[in-house]
This record gives structure tokens, C-alpha cells and sequence, in this order.
């Protein structure tokens, strides 16, 4: 079991948990996920990790709730314990592994969207310990779902805001925000790295694309295991299906079929649906059968 | 006279019945049917069927107390040489093991040696037995790595001479493939799977799950930091093949591993738990294996009409005797001599038919059978909305990689010695990691070969 040490809200239905795993905290990295189970009961959930303190023994998580998965998770409080914790999964951020003299001469730009901002959080972390501010955008639909915004700016280089509705910052998606840095304000970028909702990764590498900007992107694809056994996160990537959870997260955002990874994204969004509709009943002590043997 | 006695056949459940729930399929023998069969033991001098059991089980001299009715006596001949006997009494491919050695087989039937066991192992755990002397502590530490058959085996041996054994699994349950793979109408898991890993428990072993070796702690961090003296992988192959023909991405294509993962470890069949399950109406099932069998028994328990296409002919078929016999009792359509060359979907992406060639057998390959060539123009198409790649696996590559100095062949598999010495001094190796997927008798031996072999090692280090 591992104890929930802190819960905090940080827009609605969007919740951050401080979880004690020593193991995880000890071997995190930038980029990595975990696989989360709640209960016996539970399915195996991939989270990004979006803050961790090897010292303390901690890693922290941010959890949208959108499943039953994820709503039974945020009904848990401070104190409480989940059943598996495990990780660190995937392999960690490319930069990680460069050379820090080649790596401070880069201009990087990430590119958060909504709860994507999350992972970003640990990536802008460790660049700016090793002496490196990169530049960040933060999308969000409106201001009210905005989040880690002081805590970005706190670590970042240049810290854009974009609001699809113009509550906050840039009036615009991040897309346009991008454009707008690069054309308007001459900005120049060597290396985009894009988190966030698959349809907002996949216009943002093809926006770099045409600037000839490299960009990485984080995929959150299905998967069961984590560890590289059943293959429901594969995905294909230039050409080439490889698995999300042992050879990713990240990849080329330029040679990632988007639109094969987001179909495939919402292969059992209808038994989830289902699955929703059961768990609901089943709080309320009513299970109906209607309609479901098919 | 004694080997007048015909095999005593073994109760099942009904194959229209068993074909829509997960209980176990075979009943296995009560203590009058386990004592009849066992008097049919002609208790060879050179019994062949210890030669070809891959641990060496003493198997005349345990069915001789089962014929007297010592079945504790026989549950302590098999602990000898076996940790895991009700596992094995029904996963074994004793068709080509002991009971294919046997000489009441010639010609006869051979001594259900299988059942046998199975009769034993269960009788130990009904009655809670346990045989394992424990040696007092000596203070070294080992790692075992992956809590399946090689890891559980190792782990035992070396706790009974006295070590302080750790095995760290990375998924939420114990058990490895006896847990994720094999389905509950093959292997209990409550019944049987959970109570031969409390036994090695018992023996003083601690297990921590969640523990992914390579990523939350690498080999060389456990030995150099957390003090393990030695270190034994027993990671299996879990990584899923497959085949790279068009449409394997869309959507209702699953590895066999997905499938009974989601139904197996998840229980996704169970309104209960959480984990979706897509199943849809008709499923292919390519391959011919156990794996493939389960994939597809599992497609069919869940309601779908379920196909098995195999690229070669029902007498290649790689899958245990028994579990074709009990597929094809349960109404799964075989189709042989079949092999897909395109997965077909519909305009939203999902499968909707699967493309496949007729094939012939032509000259036997390099492991003996005979391989299977394209029949020109002879395409044709099965309509289906799941496919199910059942095409083996290999060995996960993230322990090899994150452990320097640790060879691995062509196939990623670990290479070490027959006592599972790898090329790294106190790093021990055994089962699918190193032979790529076999059975789990096979797994089982080679932990308990390189437990001696860990013994050995730390035992000369000492001095």
C-alpha cells in the first residue's frame, strides 16, 4: 500500500496527491510515468509523474477526473492508501542523457496543455538545476483550468500564457501562441517539447514543422501492464510500431501517426461509458440491466 | 493384471457448460479413482518417465504410497524435487514428458502421471502440508527477480539452505504467467496459484510487487546498495509479437498477452472490477500454441464465436494434446493451413475480416516440422471484429539493458551457463528470459539449478 501524504485541488476536477513511494522517488526522471491501481477492484492507470523528491521518499501526481478510475482515485484523502504504486515506467527525457555544455547552448521551448502542464513541471525542474531556463507556454481552455502556474514561472525562462477564450493571456490556442513567439517576436527555438491532449500535440508538431523546429512529444496512449507485455500502447512512429510504455513516452512528435494514436486512444471509450454507468448504479444500489447484453 | 486396468478417466465439466463460465475445467481424481490409477504403476526399475522429467520427480515411488493411500508420504516424495506439484499435476505437457516415456503407452495408456501429481499437490494443499525444512539463517541476501515459475522455484531452494531471499515483482500479484497468462479453467489462482506461492512465503521469502527491476531499482543498485550477495532473473518473456502485415494497428487488434492479461491478472470478465474488455462477436485467433488455445477458450467463455488460424497443420499444432481436445470440445473452428496477410478494417478504423492464404506443408525446417508454403491465388477473407496475435513472445529487454556487461543473444534472450551463470560474476539467470518462451516445468528446473549454483557461489566467496 502507498499513503496519500497530501491532496490539493488545483482547478476543479483536477487534483494533485503526494504519494510515499521511496523506490519511485529515489529512481524518477524527467519524463517517466507511473501505473497506479487504487483497489483490488482497480484497473492499472498510467499517470505522469509531475513532481518528485528523492530525499523525502515522495512523488507527485495530478489527476484529471474524466473515468471511474480517476474519480474513484480523487474520492481518496490525505491519510488514505492506494493499493500499487509502480514505477518509474518509460524512458526518461532525451535532454537527461545530453551532454550539459551542448545542452545550454539549446533554446527549448515546452508547450503545456491542460493537464499535460504536469509532466512539463518536472522536465523545467531539472533543466533549470542544471543551469538552463526554458521558455513555457501553458494552454488551457479558460483561466479557471489553469494549473502550476507559479510554480512554472518560478523555474521557467519565459512563461506564456494562452487561453482559448482570452480570461488569461493570449487569446488563442497554443498553436497560435507558437506562432506568434516565432514570427511576430523572433523568437528562435532548437527543440519544442509538447505535453498535453493528443489533438493539441498533433497541431503542434505540425506547426514546428514548418518552422523546422525538432519537437518531442509525450503520448498517453492506452495501456494495461506499463512494462512492454500486452503491446495496447503501440503506436506508430515513423512508420514503425513501437510501444508507448518501453520505448517512449516520448517520441518525434514529426513521425508519430496522430491520428492512428488517437483512434486507438478511444478503443474502449464506449465500455468505459459502461463501465461509469455500472459504478454509478452500483453507489446508488441499483444495477440496471437494460441494454447491456450486447 | 495390473496393467489390465484401462487408464481411469477424469471427471470434467460438461463442454457446452464449461464453454460460458471460468470454472475450472477438469475435476481432477478423488481418493478411490487417485489410488485405482495409481495401482496401474508397473514401478519400473529404470523408470523412463523420471528420465524425462525436466526436475527428475521420483514418479514410481510416489504413486506407490498413492496406491497405499500414504498420500502425505507421496506429497513428500514430490516436495524433494517439485515446489510447485498442483501447478504442474496441470499445466505439464506430460504427453511428451514423463507419460510419454511411460511403457504402459506402448501399448496401452500410459499412467496418468499428470493427474497424479495434481491429485497429491491438492491433497497438500486441502490438508495444509508443507514438507520444507528451513536452515537457520546465514545472513546472505539474495535477489530473485520476477515471481513466476523459475523466480518462485529459486527462491524456495535458496530459503530452505538458509538465505534471506527478497523477489521483487513488477506487477501488483504474485505469480508471474501463472497469474497474468494461464487462465482460471486451467489454473485456479485462489485455489491453487495463491496457495502455492503462500507456501514459499511460508518459507521465510519476502516479495515486494510494484517493483519494476531495470527501472525502480536496476540489478547493480541491489547488489551494490541494497547488499544482495547475489542476484537470480527469472523475468520471463513477456514481450508480444507481431506478425507486421497491414492493419494490425486497428483498432480490436490485441496481443494475446492483452487479452489474457485484461481477463487473467484484471479480471475484466468480472462486472466487479474496473478493466474493459473488448470481445465483440466473432474472434480470430492467430496461432497455434497454448497461448493461442487460452486466447481463445477466454474469446469464447466471454460469448464470441472464436476461430483458431494456424498457419501449418493440426499435427504441428505446438499446443499441449489436451487443451486442442478441450478447445475442441467447446465448439472453437479451426481453420489450419491458414495464414493472414492483411487485417481488415472498416472506415472508423476497427476490424472488420482478416485476409488469409491457403498454405501447404513443404520440406521440414530446422526444428523438424514441416513448413508451410503459400498456396498461390488462394486468398480468401473471414469476417470478424477481433483479431488475437498469439505468436509467442521474447524476453523484455529492460533488465539487459540497464545491467552492464549482462550478454544477450540474437533473440534478446539472457545468456548463462546450464547452472544459469550469466556473463556477470553473482548475476544467475533462468526460464523464458534465457530460453525464450517454454513451459513452466522448464522455468521451474532451471531455478532450482541455478539456486545451487548461487549457493555454490556465495558458499566459495565465503572462504
Amino acid at each position: 500500500m502507498f499513503k496519500i501524504l497530501e491532496k490539493t485541488e488545483l482547478a476543479n476536477n483536477i487534483w494533485q496527491m503526494r504519494i510515499e513511494a521511496p523506490r519511485v522517488a529515489h529512481s524518477a526522471q524527467p519524463g517517466q510515468f507511473v501505473i497506479v491501481r487504487v483497489d483490488e477492484q482497480g484497473e492499472r492507470v498510467p499517470l505522469t509523474i509531475s513532481d518528485y523528491d528523492s530525499q523525502a521518499g515522495w512523488v507527485s501526481i495530478v489527476i484529471q477526473t474524466i473515468g471511474v478510475s480517476t474519480k474513484k482515485l480523487c474520492a481518496l484523502n490525505a491519510g488514505d492508501s492506494i493499493a500499487d504504486f509502480a514505477g518509474p515506467l518509460g524512458r526518461p527525457s532525451e535532454f537527461v542523457s545530453e551532454a550539459p555544455e551542448s545542452l545550454r547552448t539549446k533554446k527549448i521551448l515546452f508547450v503545456a496543455g491542460g493537464v499535460g502542464t504536469a509532466p512539463v513541471y518536472p522536465q523545467v525542474k531539472w533543466l533549470h538545476e542544471h543551469g538552463i531556463q526554458a521558455d513555457v507556454i501553458i494552454g488551457a481552455k479558460t483561466k479557471e483550468m489553469l494549473i502550476m502556474i507559479d510554480q512554472m514561472r518560478a523555474l521557467a525562462g519565459n512563461l506564456y500564457i494562452a487561453t482559448d477564450d482570452g480570461s488569461e493571456g493570449f487569446k488563442g490556442m497554443v498553436t497560435g501562441m507558437i506562432e506568434e513567439l516565432v514570427e511576430k517576436q523572433g523568437k528562435k527555438y532548437d527543440l519544442v517539447i509538447a505535453i498535453g491532449p493528443m489533438i493539441m500535440m498533433k497541431f503542434v508538431a505540425a506547426t514546428t514543422k514548418k518552422y523546422g523546429i525538432k519537437t518531442i512529444v509525450s503520448l498517453n496512449t492506452l495501456m494495461v501492464d506499463g512494462t512492454g507485455m500486452c503491446g495496447a500502447c503501440r503506436v506508430s512512429v515513423g512508420g514503425r510500431t513501437v510501444f508507448t510504455c518501453v520505448d517512449g513516452p516520448e517520441f518525434d512528435g514529426h513521425q508519430v501517426d496522430f491520428d492512428e494514436a488517437m483512434r486507438r486512444q478511444g478503443m474502449y471509450r464506449t465500455l468505459e461509458q459502461r463501465a461509469a454507468k455500472i459504478a454509478q448504479e452500483r453507489a446508488e444500489g441499483h444495477v440496471c440491466k437494460i441494454g447491456l447484453d450486447k | 493384471m495390473a496393467n489390465k486396468i484401462p487408464r481411469v478417466p477424469v471427471r470434467e465439466q460438461d463442454p457446452k457448460v464449461r464453454a460460458t463460465n471460468f470454472e475450472e475445467v477438469c475435476y481432477g481424481y478423488n481418493v478411490d479413482e487417485a489410488r485405482l490409477e495409481a495401482s496401474r504403476c508397473l514401478n519400473c526399475k529404470k523408470p523412463r518417465c523420471v528420465e524425462s522429467c525436466p526436475v527428475s520427480i521420483q514418479i514410481p515411488q510416489f504413486i506407490a504410497r498413492v496406491a497405499e493411500g500414504d498420500f502425505e508420504s507421496a506429497a513428500r516424495i514430490i516436495a524433494e524435487d517439485s515446489s510447485l506439484p498442483s501447478v504442474c499435476g496441470r499445466v505439464c505437457p506430460q504427453e511428451t514428458q514423463c507419460e510419454g516415456s511411460c511403457i504402459l503407452g506402448i501399448k496401452g495408456e500410459a499412467v496418468a502421471i499428470g493427474k497424479l501429481e495434481r491429485f497429491v499437490g491438492d491433497w497438500s494443499i486441502e490438508h495444509g502440508k508443507t514438507f520444507a525444512t528451513v536452515a537457520p539463517t546465514n545472513g546472505y541476501k539474495v535477489a530473485v527477480v520476477g515471481s513466476g515459475p523459475s523466480g518462485l522455484a529459486c527462491a524456495a531452494d535458496l530459503a530452505k539452505l538458509g538465505y534471506e531471499v527478497t523477489i521483487f515483482e513488477a506487477l501488483h500479484k504474485v505469480g508471474g504467467v501463472l497469474e497474468y497468462g494461464i487462465p482460471e479453467f486451467r489454473l485456479p489462482k485462489q485455489k491453487v496459484v495463491a496457495k502455492e506461492v503462500e507456501n514459499v512465503k511460508r518459507l521465510g521469502v519476502k516479495i515486494e510487487t510494484d517493483t519494476i527491476v531495470g527501472r525502480t531499482a536496476t540489478v547493480d543498485q541491489l547488489m551494490d546498495e541494497e547488499g544482495f550477495s547475489a542476484v537470480f532473473i527469472g523475468s520471463g518473456a513477456g514481450l508480444p509479437r507481431f506478425m507486421g502485415i497491414p492493419g494490425e494497428n486497428l483498432n480490436g487488434v490485441v496481443s494475446a498477452n492483452e487479452f489474457l492479461t485484461r481477463t487473467n491478472l484484471m479480471k475484466a470478465y468480472d462486472d466487479q472490477y474496473d478493466t474493459p474488455i473488448y470481445v465483440g462477436q466473432r474472434v480470430v485467433v492467430v496461432g497455434g500454441g497454448n497461448v493461442a488455445m487460452d486466447a481463445v477458450r477466454t474469446a469464447k467463455r466471454l460469448g464470441a464465436e472464436a476461430f483458431i488460424v494456424y498457419r501449418r497443420s493440426e499435427a504441428e499444432l505446438p499446443a499441449r494434446v489436451e487443451e486442442v481436445h478441450h478447445a475442441k470440445e467447446e465448439g472453437i473452428d479451426f481453420r489450419m493451413l491458414t495464414n493472414p496477410v492483411e487485417v481488415l478494417g472498416d472506415d472508423k478504423g476497427w476490424v472488420r475480416g482478416i485476409r488469409c492464404i491457403r498454405m501447404e506443408l513443404g520440406e521440414p525446417d530446422e526444428s523438424g516440422r514441416r513448413s508451410p508454403v503459400e498456396i498461390p491465388g488462394s486468398e480468401f477473407e473471414i469476417e470478424c471484429d477481433v483479431v488475437i496475435m498469439a505468436l509467442g513472445t521474447s524476453p523484455n529487454p529492460l533488465i539487459a539493458s540497464t545491467t552492464a556487461g549482462l550478454e544477450t543473444n540474437r533473440r534478446g534472450c539472457i545468456v548463462a551457463d546450464e547452472n544459469g551463470q550469466t556473463s556477470r560474476e553473482g548475476i544467475f539467470a533462468g526460464g523464458d528470459t534465457v530460453t525464450g518462451a517454454a513451459t513452466v516445468i522448464l522455468a521451474m528446473g532451471a531455478g532450482r539449478k541455478a539456486a545451487k549454483a548461487i549457493d555454490n557461489y556465495i558458499r566459495n566467496k565465503k572462504q
